[in-house]
């Protein structure tokens, strides 16, 4: 199953903010399991971007350091309700995923 | 309409179809960004500037204002919220005593805004510096962050 997005877009006044959650692990790979006394392999989104309408918008580079279900806010400007804005994500295990919905 | 012109143009519609997928018809703006691997390998600013920007020369700013606790509640999940009205191309986080010291960046089009929020994970007590690219200069302004447990888990 795809790792769930959750997208959240607020507009205020010629400004729209942008707020992307991705349920992601963020492995920092330092971490041992507790059972097996292993370390837990770094598992992290390296690539987590914003486009309105097909083009990019900004370009955030994730490092372990990021919290557990990476969350990622920008805002820009000139979005218009009804626009499309997709988040896309790519991690250094090449696993990847994106979504897509209207700004409000 | 001649059934090979038909075909032929249905044809080409497609190939292009193909092209854009495949990234080989670019548009005019292309916001190029690659993924900075070995600026999250550096340790301390001066390192990791230079490794994500080319240079360490910096200077403090007032108008960059960052969000961040004073006392981190959970240091494995500790919000971050940097914005300013300079035009910013790029805004950095770096915890200098992390084990790397560049948590996350972002590289804004045109149309983004000097702002980026997120949430890191803190070793230790450390100062968080929050790094904005502007007209090719780079600006920081720093908070100290103290931790009592270590969000790096283990």
């Amino acid at each position: 199953m795809a790792r769930p997005i959750r997208i959240k877009t607020r507009r205020i006044g010629g400004e729209t903010e942008l707020l992307a959650m991705v349920t992601h692990p963020m492995d920092t790979g330092r971490v041992k399991n507790k059972k097996t006394g292993k370390l837990i392999p770094a598992h992290y989104i390296e690539k987590f971007e914003f486009a309105i309408n097909g083009k990019v918008v900004a370009s955030a580079n994730l490092g372990p350091a990021v919290s557990k279900n990476a969350m990622v806010g920008v805002k820009v400007r000139g979005a218009k309700a009804g626009d499309t804005v997709t988040v896309s994500w790519n991690d250094n295990k090449k696993e990847s995923g994106s979504k897509s919905q209207p700004i409000r | 309409m001649k059934r090979r012109t038909f075909l032929k143009g249905a044809m080409a519609s497609s190939m292009l179809a193909v092209a854009a997928g495949a990234g080989l018809l670019r548009p005019t703006e292309v916001l190029a960004s690659p993924y900075p691997s070995s600026a999250f390998k550096t340790k301390g600013i001066d390192e990791t500037l230079k490794t994500l920007f080319g240079t360490s020369a910096h200077m403090a700013s007032s108008h960059i204002s960052m969000d961040v606790p004073i006392q981190a509640e959970n240091a494995a999940v500790v919000p971050i919220k940097i914005s300013t009205k300079m035009k910013a191309d790029t805004v950095a986080i770096l915890v200098p005593n992390n084990p790397a010291t560049l948590a996350a960046s972002v590289d804004l089009g045109p149309t983004g805004e000097g702002f980026f929020q997120t949430r890191i994970k803190m070793g230790k007590t450390s100062d968080v510096v929050a790094v904005i690219r502007s007209n090719g200069k780079l600006y920081t302004t720093k908070q100290k962050v103290k931790v009592t447990v270590g969000g790096c888990g283990g």
